[in-house]
């Protein structure tokens, strides 16, 4: 199957969350999921607080309304559930209402609770789509050399420890590009690090992909939907081994999940809000490593430079640089103007890099 | 007066100090825990804990936790660790009678191996074998402290979220 094909065919209407027809991954799974959405909503503005203190009052109410098949208020497309509720509520089977109780106890769950071991898996298969669209450049020693900055760069990360730890592979491409994967898969493009004139400049790359690992923005992709579903088979799985039906029924919500995620990395591109923050870890990590925080700012002007309008490419996925480029400037009036390289970075960024 | 009530702030202070001492019970939540001789990542690694082991934390040091089990002590990120309780098998022990389902993590569960099997049956056409090269990358610590040092550059770590 062509890669991009599978993952535009999986992600139906876009971003928006409501009214897109969700197709359900079973039968009777399309209500429970649409409210999951208003439910998940809900949670997600005083996410810290409700994790920490229990379920919220969302929560409460997602699953009362849903146990009691009351669905009159909390969910948007009043006249699909009511419809849905009414037919439910005619012969109501024992394993509608194992479903509908499933749903509710998943209901208010998040990408917050998408555990590591789990995250990884995710990254995985994310990566393997990656390398299904672009070929991996084969060169033990370059790859060595990007993996020792980055894991110099992600052991002063926010998030030091993934479960399978952080990886960082060479893109084979032209273009000029660079995708994290959740767990910590990172990866570059040739057309990217011929770009960075220096270690520094290839740090701000990296530094900037950690920071999405960091805020595991890849899991934010993930529709509410999926994880209703997810977290549903795994209200089971607690108590007894999955049947077949329910490990296909999970792997639909992970393979919509992969595509949410691979479509987000490769086509849509995450929100400014998000490359906001992965700048601003990018901006930490290089300070507390001693990397200068400039070398951000010298390769989003490259790449504003560089970038062809309408390629597929960062431009594609990422806001202009200018606009990143003034709040960049804001965090760091502190920080010296680029200096020389210093000299032993130099020469091994040079050694490493000279053939690429 | 006044001293009473000093003396009655520095109990408290005292005890709720102590309570802060108090044991926890907390599980691994990455596939190789390691354990590290002093609170750094460029410390030695002492041992190696499997995914779902329980340790106890007896102290803490910015983001590194003091643990202990039968066997091995020493220092462990707390990104490493959870205070969920990481169950290995589906149905086993007392799942039903947990409290609450946020308590526990099922290992090997949800999105798991199984499921990326599942996955790599329906998609022929993807290929992990540079996802399973890729894991093969490792960079030993004592090449990383050169590298920093040599560098000019600190060894710097983050804390734990």
């Amino acid at each position: 199957m062509n890669i991009r094909s599978w993952m535009n065919g999986g992600r139906g209407s876009g971003h928006t969350h409501r009214g897109m027809g969700v197709s359900p991954m079973i039968h009777g799974q399309d209500l429970p999921a649409r409210c999951a959405q208003a439910g998940a909503r809900g949670t997600r503005s005083g996410r810290r607080v409700g994790r920490q203190t229990g379920p919220t009052p969302a929560w409460w109410i997602g699953i009362a309304l849903l146990g009691a098949g009351l669905l009159v208020s909390g969910c948007e497309t009043l006249t699909d559930v009511g419809a849905t509720v009414g037919e439910a509520t005619g012969t109501i089977r024992p394993e509608e209402a194992e479903s509908l109780r499933r749903a509710g106890q998943a209901v208010g769950r998040t990408f917050q609770d998408i555990t590591p071991e789990q995250e990884y898996y995710l990254g995985r298969t994310v990566s393997a789509a990656i390398l299904s669209a672009y070929a991996p450049y084969d060169h033990a020693a370059v790859n060595e050399y990007v993996n020792t900055v980055g894991q110099a760069l992600a052991l002063a990360s926010d998030k030091p420890v993934t479960f399978g730890g952080y990886r960082f592979l060479i893109l084979d491409s032209d273009e000029i590009n660079a995708f994290a994967a959740p767990g910590g898969f990172i990866f570059i493009t040739r057309g990217m690090l011929r770009l960075c004139r220096n270690e520094d400049e290839l740090a701000a790359v990296l530094a900037h992909e950690i920071g999405h690992v960091q805020h595991a923005h890849g899991l934010r992709a993930i529709r509410s939907s999926r994880l209703v579903t997810a977290f549903s088979v795994l209200a089971i799985e607690a108590t007894r081994t999955l049947g077949s039906d329910e490990v296909r029924e999970l792997t639909a919500a992970f393979e919509g999940s992969i595509s949410d995620i691979t479509h987000t990395l490769m086509t849509s591109g995450y929100s400014r809000r998000a490359e906001r923050e992965a700048d601003s870890a990018a901006v930490t990590i290089m300070r507390r490593v001693g990397y200068n925080p400039r070398a951000l700012i010298r390769m989003l002007e490259e790449m504003d430079r560089q970038l062809t309008p309408g390629g597929r490419d960062f431009a594609a996925t990422h806001p202009p640089p200018r606009n990143r480029i003034n709040d960049i400037q804001g965090w760091i009036r502190d920080v010296a103007a680029k200096g020389e390289p210093y000299p032993v970075r130099q020469q091994r960024f040079e050694a490493a890099l000279s053939g690429i | 007066m006044k001293m009473i009530r000093y003396g009655t702030v520095v109990l408290l202070l005292t005890v709720w100090a102590m309570a802060g001492q108090a044991q926890t019970r907390m599980h691994v939540q990455v596939r190789e825990g390691q354990v590290r001789e002093r609170p750094s990542f460029l410390g030695n690694v002492a041992a190696v804990l499997d995914y779902g082991d329980r340790v106890q934390v007896l102290r803490e040091q910015g983001p590194w936790r003091w643990i202990e089990t039968d066997d091995v002590a020493g220092w462990m990120h707390e990104s490493a660790l959870t205070r969920q309780r990481i169950k290995l098998a589906a149905g086993e022990e007392d799942a039903a009678g947990v409290a609450s389902e946020q308590e526990i993590a099922l290992a090997g569960k949800g999105f798991s191996q199984e499921v990326e099997s599942e996955f790599r049956n329906r998609h022929t056409d993807i290929d992990f074998e540079w996802v399973d090269r890729m894991e093969t990358f490792a960079v030993e610590t004592q090449r990383l402290i050169d590298f920093l040092q040599s560098g000019a550059l600190s060894p710097a770590e983050g804390g734990g979220q």
